[in-house]
C-alpha cells in the first residue's frame, strides 16, 4: 500500500511537470511576449511602453537558458511561480491573481457543491429506476428522454431555463450575486437546477449501463435464488459493486468544483472562479489562464490519487500494490 | 477566394471519403449487413444525418460570379445560390413578415423570409443551412487530425509496449490532467482564431480517448494466435501492424468517429459563445442572438432556428452512434442479439 502510493504520487508529480513544461511551452515559447504585450498594453503602443511592460512581467529575460545566471530565466521563474504558489500579477490590470482566485473561491463552491450533492442522487436514482424496470416502457421512455437530454448545448439550458423561470415567469432573480446568508440561495438555485438538468441524461445513460452491467453478473442470480427481492437486489447487491464506477466519475468531476462553471457563472453574474476564467479568456490574460489550467491539472491528479484509495475503501477486493 | 477553395477542396475530400466508404461497404457481405443493421436499428436518424450532409456538401461548394468591377464579390455556395442574390434586409424582421420588426419599413423581399432575418438583415434559413458546412467541418477536420495520431500513438504503444509505451502514456496523462475546455481555450487563444486553429484544439483535446482505446485494444490483439503466429513466420511489425492489427481496429474508428462527432460540435458552440468559436456556426448564432431574449418584444426565430438546427443534427447523430456501437462493437453486439 505505502509503496503502491509512493509510486502513484511520483507518477502525479511527473505528470503535474508534464503539464508545467506543456503550459511554459504554450504560453512563453509558441505565443511570442512581443504579441503578448501588445494585445495587453494595446495595438498602437510605443515600443518603450511594451519593453516597460514586458520588464515589469518578467518576460524579456531568455526563455530556458542564461549563462550569465542560471535561475534567471522565464522558465525558472514559470516553475517557482507556478510550484510555490505565487501566481504573480493578472496581464491583463496587474492585480495579484492569487487575491482573485481566493475570492472567487466561494461563489464557485456556493454553485459547484449543490450540483454534485443534488446531481450525484438524482442520476443513480432516476439510472437505477430505468435499470430496475428494465425493457420495459419505463426504460425506453427514460432513454428516449435521456438522449434528448444529451443532445442539448449546454447554451439552450442556459437561456432557456433564464428566460422562462427567471424573466417570463419571474421564479428567480435573472442573475446577480449577494453572500449575505439570507438571500444567497434565491441566486443560487436557478443556476444550480440548470447545471443539474443539463448533465442530468448522458449521466443516467452512464449509470444505466454500469447497473444493468453488475445486474448481469452471476452474485445477482445467487441472490435471487436465495428469494431476495428486486429492490433489495439493487440497492443492496448492485449499488455497493456499482460504487466503483461512481467513484471514478466523481473523481473526475471534482477539478470542476473549484475551476468552476464557465457558463454557468458568467451567464448568471456569479463572481466565481469560472467567471474569472471567461474575463482573462475576454481580456487577453493569458497569466490567469494558465493558472486556471495548471491548478485544474493539479486537482485531477489530486483526485486520481484519491480516487485510487477509495477504490480499496468501496471494494476490498482491490489491493493496491 | 481562398475561403472558396479550402471549402471546394474539403467538399471534394468528404465525397471522396464517402465514396470510398460506400464502395467498400459494398463489396462485402458482411459489410452490407453490417450497414443495413444500422439503418434498419435508426432509420430516421440515418436519413436526418444523411440529409444534413447533403446539405453541408451543398454549402461547401462555392464560387465567386464575375461582377462589375468597383463591387466587392463574395463566393456563393449551392445554398446560397438557391436564394436572391440580393436577399438582405437592413435589420430584423420577423418570418414571413412584409415589413420591418422595429419602425414598420417595408421589405425589400416582404415575406420571403420563412424564418426572418437577424440583426443585419441577413436571411435566418440561409444562415441555419450554412451551419451545416461549419459542423461537417469541425467534425471532419478534427476527426482526420485526431484519428490517425491517436492510431499511430496508440498502436505503437500497444504493440511495442515497455520503454514506448511509457512515453505514449505519460503523454496521454499528461494532456487528460489538463480541464478540457480550459485546454482547448487555451490552445485557441495562444494559436489565434480561425476554423483549422479550433479544428486543431479539439483534435489535441479529443484524440486522448480513442489512443487509450486504441492501445488497450492492441494489447489484447497483440497476444493473439494470429499475430503471433505472423510473428513466428517473420512477417515484419509494420506488416503484423497494417495487416493484423489495424484492421481489428476499424470498428473502434467507426464508433468513435460518431460518438465524438456530437461532442465536438458541442464544445465549439461553447468557444463560440467565449468568443473564439468558426465562423457561422449555430453556436455563434446563439451567441449573438442571446441578447434578442432580453429585447421587449423579445426576437425569437434567430435563436430558435440555430438551436433546433443544432440540437436535430446531435439528436440523429446521437441516434445513429448508438444503433453504430451496438451492431459494431462485439460486447454489446452479443447483449441485443
Amino acid at each position: 500500500m505505502l509503496a503502491y502510493l509512493v509510486r502513484r504520487l511520483a507518477w502525479g508529480a511527473a505528470t503535474v511537470v508534464g503539464v508545467l513544461v506543456f503550459l511554459f511551452w504554450l504560453f512563453f515559447l509558441y505565443a511570442d511576449p512581443q504579441d503578448v504585450a501588445r494585445r495587453a498594453v494595446g495595438e498602437k503602443a510605443p515600443p518603450a511602453a511594451i519593453a516597460q511592460w514586458l520588464a515589469n512581467h518578467g518576460y524579456d529575460k531568455p526563455a530556458v537558458w542564461n549563462p550569465a545566471a542560471p535561475l534567471d530565466t522565464r522558465l525558472a521563474d514559470h516553475l517557482r511561480r507556478m510550484l510555490g504558489f505565487d501566481f504573480g500579477t493578472s496581464d491583463a490590470d496587474d492585480t495579484p491573481i492569487a487575491d482573485r482566485l481566493r475570492r472567487g473561491l466561494g461563489p464557485t463552491l456556493g454553485v459547484t457543491i449543490p450540483l454534485l450533492a443534488f446531481g450525484l442522487p438524482l442520476a443513480l436514482a432516476m439510472a437505477m429506476l430505468v435499470a430496475f424496470f428494465r425493457d420495459t416502457a419505463i426504460d425506453r421512455a427514460g432513454m428516449i428522454a435521456s438522449v434528448l437530454a444529451m443532445s442539448i448545448s449546454m447554451l439552450i439550458y442556459i437561456l432557456a431555463g433564464q428566460f422562462l423561470l427567471a424573466k417570463l415567469w419571474r421564479w428567480f432573480p435573472i442573475s446577480g450575486f449577494d453572500a449575505d446568508p439570507a438571500v444567497v440561495l434565491r441566486f443560487l438555485a436557478l443556476p444550480v437546477a440548470i447545471g443539474v438538468a443539463s448533465g442530468l441524461g448522458g449521466e443516467v445513460r452512464f449509470y444505466r449501463t454500469v447497473f444493468l452491467e453488475e445486474a448481469g453478473r452471476d452474485y445477482v442470480r445467487t441472490a435471487r435464488a436465495k428469494g431476495a427481492g428486486d429492490a433489495r437486489v439493487m440497492a443492496r447487491h448492485v449499488l455497493p459493486n456499482a460504487l466503483i464506477a461512481v467513484v471514478t466519475n466523481v473523481s473526475l468531476s471534482i477539478p470542476f468544483l473549484f475551476t468552476g462553471s464557465l457558463l454557468l457563472e458568467s451567464f448568471f453574474g456569479i463572481p466565481g472562479l469560472g467567471a474569472i476564467t471567461v474575463e482573462a479568456i475576454q481580456a487577453n490574460d493569458f497569466s490567469t489562464l494558465r493558472v486556471m489550467v495548471y491548478l485544474g491539472a493539479l486537482l485531477f491528479v489530486a483526485a486520481q490519487i484519491a480516487a485510487d484509495v477509495a477504490y480499496t475503501w468501496v471494494d476490498p477486493r482491490v489491493r493496491l500494490g | 477566394m481562398a475561403p472558396a477553395v479550402a471549402g471546394n477542396a474539403i467538399a471534394a475530400a468528404v465525397a471522396a471519403a464517402g465514396a470510398v466508404v460506400a464502395w467498400r461497404v459494398r463489396r462485402s457481405a458482411y459489410r452490407r449487413e453490417r450497414a443495413a443493421a444500422i439503418v434498419r436499428r435508426a432509420p430516421l436518424a440515418t436519413a436526418v444525418v444523411a440529409l444534413y450532409a447533403a446539405v453541408a456538401l451543398l454549402g461547401s461548394i462555392a464560387w465567386t460570379d464575375p461582377v462589375a468591377p468597383g463591387t466587392v464579390a463574395r463566393p456563393r455556395s449551392l445554398i446560397d445560390r438557391c436564394f436572391p442574390a440580393d436577399f438582405g434586409e437592413r435589420s430584423y424582421s420577423a418570418p414571413l413578415a412584409a415589413a420591418e420588426f422595429y419602425g414598420g419599413a417595408p421589405l425589400a423581399h416582404p415575406g420571403s423570409h420563412l424564418l426572418g432575418t437577424d440583426i443585419l438583415g441577413r436571411d435566418v434559413l440561409q444562415l441555419a443551412l450554412g451551419g451545416a458546412r461549419v459542423a461537417l467541418l469541425i467534425g471532419g477536420v478534427t476527426s482526420a487530425l485526431a484519428i490517425p495520431l491517436a492510431l499511430l500513438f496508440g498502436v505503437t504503444a500497444g504493440y511495442y509496449g515497455r520503454r514506448v509505451d511509457d512515453l505514449v502514456f505519460f503523454v496521454l496523462s499528461t494532456l487528460a490532467s489538463m480541464p478540457s475546455l480550459l485546454l482547448l481555450v487555451a490552445l485557441v487563444m495562444v494559436l489565434g482564431r480561425g476554423t483549422f486553429q479550433v479544428c486543431i484544439a479539439l483534435a489535441v483535446t479529443s484524440w486522448v480517448d480513442f489512443c487509450r482505446l486504441a492501445r488497450g485494444e492492441t494489447l489484447k490483439l497483440r497476444e493473439l494466435d494470429y499475430v503471433q503466429a505472423a510473428r513466428a513466420l517473420g512477417v515484419s511489425d509494420f506488416r503484423i501492424l497494417w495487416r493484423h492489427v489495424l484492421p481489428n481496429l476499424s470498428h473502434l474508428v467507426v464508433i468513435t468517429l460518431v460518438l465524438t462527432f456530437s461532442r465536438l460540435v458541442l464544445s465549439e458552440a461553447i468557444l463560440s459563445w467565449l468568443g473564439v468559436g468558426i465562423d457561422g456556426s449555430w453556436g455563434q448564432m446563439i451567441d449573438q442572438a442571446r441578447d434578442e431574449l432580453a429585447r421587449d418584444p423579445i426576437i425569437g426565430w434567430n435563436l430558435g432556428a440555430a438551436s433546433v438546427a443544432l440540437f436535430g443534427l446531435i439528436l440523429a447523430v446521437n441516434r445513429v452512434g448508438d444503433a453504430v456501437r451496438d451492431v459494431l462493437d462485439p460486447r454489446t453486439a452479443r447483449e441485443h442479439a
